[in-house]
């Protein structure tokens, strides 16, 4: 049996969850302890890059039931992929990609494509605003968490960050977005742990930022003081600046694809020598209620220029990090915030629906299909939705564990609980055991110990003087208890924190100095 | 002529001519913003919909002539480890205040300190709809002096007290007052001045930085500054009882005779229990008969404080020169030069607007006021001064520590060519800035498990139509900037950051609209509250936000 076979037939039905209530730990590292006693990071180049695609994105147009067509096309005829247009897939008969995306089409072709076949969570949210939250937050549903699971991976990977940074062990961004605000998917239990490279107080010249021009006389004069001051002292200016200068030659990208653009950033400062873990772009307008496809021909329209833009865009960054020779250590995935509804609407568009296909790129990927296409009802209702195969946050575990070569307490503090691990990187990838000294770098403030911890665990600080404030948070930023809240001389304390009748899971120390915060987990076991 | 009071005495004070002339443009919500940000701290919406009713007139005259009462003295709040046994500051029980009581213990000092000025700072989160804290700060800055180094507290409040007292009142009663004020005969070292050891130092800050200047070359000898030193000779302070008071046995009885700047003025020397207030009387005569070096002396700083540091010679013609003989006119008066200028066209000309940099205490308390941060509880008075303390704090981060200005010069950011309220920002202060700012919005700053935080939501609540995502962001930005934003930009945030993407204002609607239909849902309010949250972030973390 060939890989791709093997992959195919490994997961044949909807799966659920491994745990889906409680919080189970099954610490596999051989001393969790010594782990967090030293507190190193993971000795990695990786770098990973997520797409998200805004709005929802129709997933069933994108990767298309060959082997269940005529539901398919029962289903939404009016906006249905005519069977002659799709794109086959090389040994993956039964599955086909939108006509638009021949750059995909190559890539799988390459095996160079993974395809997790209805990717999603139980109860699925509808809402563009939840939805987006909770795959950036990681949470369960019902769950509100104001931290992205790439800020709290970030966080227990530089748990001292921002103090102390930039350093010599991890001398720029943890996180780059490419756009104007950073995402929750990047923010930290108390920091953000990403910036925005249009974000304006840094660099207009690279990507055209959104800044209004200083008004005239005293007021601009002012205005333009102050945001030469706010250049010089964003931290990270230069080293970017730097790696993006020492990229002079890239492969072609397609013009006017503005996530083609995005990805050209990225792979110039990967190739200009930033250590940065987590790239973000996006891509939106994949909310198609209406017009998604043009009626006369439905490989045209909203929804194909959009696949045509990702596909290209896609395509021609792998194409660029080959030529730049840095394919082995980047590896990318695309989602949106839900799939569309299997039933398309009298508009020529599909309403807010729930699983969805998503893609993982990179020469490291295991390719082929993961999962089988999703059934189609003969009887489809206006209600009908794509179950999930997959949750979401097992792509994230997969990507932390197999990718970043995060420890499994790592991956469980970062996602809350286990997931299933699935079979999308080569297994090669994680072969490195060397610890650098990120965790180290920047001044520690506070730290537990042991962690993590049954009953209880002894927390040791160290101030500057003056007031200081430990307070305990759990997983969704509620107080549980405000361990000290009053003045000290300079020095190291200890205190013994009994967690005894905390529910297990993760929990936050939360620091507090006059100026100075440091957010440190614990992880409390049964 | 300019600020000519009309002759007939019938209609003394009824009929004035505006100094420079009067803003006669749009009065609208712009105007009301530009006025209110540069006189209070920060402006509450309360505020823009309060004055927004009322003339330009009616505004200014309500800024300039506050009604409130001195406010209560400090209290203590703090310990009484370390302090020494039997000093009666131990019998004062927390919540009272310490104004009324000696001490001799330092450690009781040095906290009295740290209340008042924790206290102060409170007063300016607390302000009414007066420009007071403004002018008391005008006046710390102008006759600036330290805590540290007076060391006692109950003349510290005194002092302060002085400046709330005549912050709008008279110029030279207040250099009168100021002279023989225990807090300055402490900095200045007029309680060390005798007839057997001189010491200029007060008498030299008096002419230097009090009110001759330096800018204008006054050709004051230092002959001059030695003699003025003779006639200050004599002062004293009482610790126990909380005062000054001359003694005529330390004062140099002798004649005093000036340089021919003050044409060869003789002070009559006097040996009689009075003499020390009839020669300071005829000192202060003597230094403001020099009218047009005083008098532009301080209007150049109060229109350094309230307009713009550049003063040009267009400005220095037309609008420095008419209210300095103003200020000569009303006898010292300020508030007449306060009112000219507040009302005036040059106030409202477009060169005067939003090119003021936010001092520390403009940006802290100001955006504690702004968001109607509330500081929890009243009834708590130890972590109300916990939380006061930390704003001043921060503010003293950022490089203006209430109470303890640099040295007698006061803050660079008033007087340092050619920077001025350019040295507010630097490498260090900016990202400080943010920090703060973001911190605001974020986790807040908790005493007493009490948590000080912006209320995003219960702010957007205030607005008029929080529902519709471009009304919001319009609303926000012309509350909290002075500069405006295009609409790109405006519609650029509205997608990013509202609509997380999306292009339908309507998501924003449903989700506002879902919260308003179920406020204690938490996901419901989760969804709203983390947009609102990454705006304001966005908006304070932008150099615009620093501008008033």
């Amino acid at each position: 049996m060939n890989r791709r076979n093997f992959l195919s037939g490994m997961f044949p039905t909807l799966m659920a969850p491994s745990v889906i209530n409680g919080f189970s730990v099954r610490p596999v590292s051989p001393s969790p302890y010594l782990d967090a006693l030293l507190g190193y990071a993971t000795e990695t180049d990786h770098v990973l890059v997520v797409i998200q695609m805004n709005g929802g994105n129709d997933g069933l147009n994108m990767v298309i039931p060959r082997s269940s067509y005529s539901a398919y096309f029962n289903a939404r005829t009016n906006i249905a992929i005519p069977e002659s247009k799709i794109l086959t897939l090389n040994g993956k008969a039964e599955t086909g990609l939108h006509p638009s995306m021949t750059g995909m089409q190559s890539l799988y072709n390459d095996g160079k494509l993974a395809i997790v076949q209805a990717v999603g969570y139980p109860n699925p949210n509808f809402s563009h605003f939840r939805a987006t939250d909770i795959w950036m937050s990681a949470t369960d549903s019902n769950v509100v968490n104001s931290s992205g699971w790439g800020g709290r991976y970030l966080s227990e990977e530089y748990p001292n960050f921002p103090t102390g940074y930039p350093n010599s062990a991890m001398p720029d961004p943890l996180a780059i977005q490419i756009g104007s605000v950073t995402s929750l998917m990047l923010q930290g239990p108390a920091f953000n742990m990403g910036m925005s490279i249009t974000n304006p107080t840094s660099f207009y010249n690279l990507v055209n930022g959104i800044q209004d021009p200083a008004p005239p006389g005293n007021a601009g004069k002012e205005l333009t003081y102050i945001r030469t001051v706010a250049q010089q002292t964003q931290q990270y200016a230069t080293v970017i600046k730097d790696a993006a200068a020492k990229v002079v030659v890239q492969n072609p990208y397609p013009t006017g694809n503005n996530l083609g653009d995005q990805l050209k950033i990225v792979a110039r400062l990967i190739k200009g020598g930033l250590k940065t873990r987590v790239y973000m772009c996006s891509i939106g307008g994949f909310d198609t209620h209406s017009l998604q496809v043009v009626a006369s021909d439905t490989t045209t329209g909203t929804h194909a220029n959009l696949m045509k833009q990702l596909s290209d865009a896609v395509k021609a960054f792998m194409d660029d990090l080959k030529f730049l020779q840095i394919d082995d250590r980047v590896m990318g995935m695309t989602f949106s915030e839900f799939g569309r509804r299997i039933k398309s609407n009298s508009s020529v568009g599909t309403d807010h629906g729930a699983a969805a296909p998503l893609f993982v790129f990179g020469s490291k990927v295991s390719p082929g299909v993961l999962g089988v296409n999703p059934t189609i009802p003969t009887n489809v209702t206006v209600n009908d939705n794509i179950p999930y195969q997959y949750d979401f946050r097992s792509v994230y575990g997969t990507l932390l564990q197999n990718w970043f070569c995060a420890g499994t307490t790592t991956v469980q503090t970062v996602l809350f609980r286990n997931f299933q691990n699935l079979p999308l990187v080569q297994s090669a990838a994680c072969t490195t055991g060397l610890d650098d000294l990120n965790q180290s770098a920047g001044e520690t403030l506070i730290v537990s110990y042991p962690n993590p911890f049954t009953a209880s665990t002894k927390i040791s600080f160290k101030t500057t003087g003056g007031h200081v404030l430990i307070q305990v948070l759990d997983n969704q930023g509620r107080l549980i208890a405000n361990l000290v809240d009053k003045e000290y001389l300079q020095g190291k304390y200890e205190i013994q924190f009994n967690g005894e009748t905390l529910i297990p899971g993760v929990y936050y120390l939360r620091f507090q100095n006059g100026p100075l915060q440091q957010v440190k987990s614990m992880l409390k076991l049964r | 002529m300019a600020g000519l009071l009309q002759s007939n005495p019938c209609s003394l004070k009824t009929i004035t001519i505006p100094a420079i002339p009067n803003y006669t443009g749009t009065w609208g919500n712009q105007e009301v913003t530009h006025l209110l940000k540069r006189t209070l701290f920060g402006m509450k919406k309360q505020d823009l919909l309060y004055f927004s009713g009322k003339t330009l007139t009616q505004t200014v005259d309500e800024l300039i002539n506050p009604t409130a009462p001195l406010p209560a003295p400090p209290l203590k709040t703090y310990v009484n480890d370390n302090i020494a046994a039997g000093d009666p500051d131990l019998n004062i029980a927390i919540g009272q205040t310490w104004v009324d009581t000696h001490t001799t213990d330092g450690t009781a000092q040095s906290r009295r300190r740290s209340s008042l000025k924790a206290w102060w700072l409170g007063l300016q989160l607390n302000q009414d709809r007066s420009i007071r804290e403004k002018m008391v700060m005008f006046w710390h800055n102008h006759f600036a002096i330290e805590t540290n180094d007076v060391s006692n507290a109950r003349y510290y409040y005194r002092h302060v007290n002085l400046f709330r007292t005549y912050a709008l009142g008279n110029f030279k009663t207040l250099v009168r007052e100021v002279t023989m004020d225990s807090a300055m005969l402490v900095y200045l070292n007029g309680q060390l001045n005798t007839k057997a050891a001189p010491d200029e130092n007060y008498s030299r800050e008096l002419q230097e930085l009090f009110t001759l200047g330096k800018e204008n070359n006054p050709n004051y000898t230092e002959d001059d500054v030695k003699t003025a030193a003779r006639v200050l000779t004599g002062w004293r302070n009482d610790a126990v009882n909380n005062k000054s008071y001359f003694d005529v046995a330390r004062h140099d009885t002798g004649n005093k005779v000036f340089s021919s700047f003050f044409n060869n003025t003789n002070i009559v020397g006097r040996n009689t229990a009075d003499a020390g207030t009839l020669e300071l009387d005829d000192l202060l005569n003597m230094i403001f008969s020099k009218k047009a070096e005083v008098s532009n002396f301080i209007v150049k700083k109060l229109y350094r404080w309230f307009v713009y540091y550049e003063i040009t010679p267009a400005v220095e013609t037309s609008v420095i020169k008419p209210l300095a003989q103003l200020l000569v006119d009303s006898n010292w008066d300020i508030k007449p030069v306060l009112r000219d200028l507040l009302m005036s066209q040059h106030f409202f000309d477009s060169s005067s607007r939003a090119c003021y940099i936010k001092s520390p205490l403009d940006l802290s308390v100001g955006l504690i006021r702004e968001y109607n941060v509330v500081i929890p509880d009243a009834a708590d008075v130890v972590s109300q001064y916990n939380h006061w303390n930390n704003f001043r704090n921060l503010a003293s981060n950022m490089q203006q520590n209430l109470g303890d200005p640099p040295d007698v010069s006061g803050w660079k950011a008033y007087y340092q060519a050619p920077g001025f309220y350019e040295i507010w920002i630097n490498s260090d202060t900016y990202p400080k800035r943010n920090q703060f700012t973001d911190q605001m919005v974020g986790n807040g700053y908790t005493f007493n498990s009490k948590r000080v935080v912006v209320d995003a939501v219960g702010y957007a609540r205030t607005l008029i139509a929080p529902h519709d995502p471009n009304a919001l962001i319009s609303e926000i930005v012309q509350l909290i900037y002075s500069v405006p934003m295009s609409q790109s930009t405006r519609d650029q945030l509205k997608k990013d950051i509202l609509l997380s993407g999306q292009t339908s204002d309507h998501y924003w609607t449903d989700a506002w609209t879902a919260y308003m239909a179920a406020p204690t849902n938490t996901a419901l309010f989760n969804v709203v509250n983390d947009r609102l949250k990454a705006l304001l972030k966005y908006l304070m973390n932008l150099p615009e936000y620093h501008l008033i």
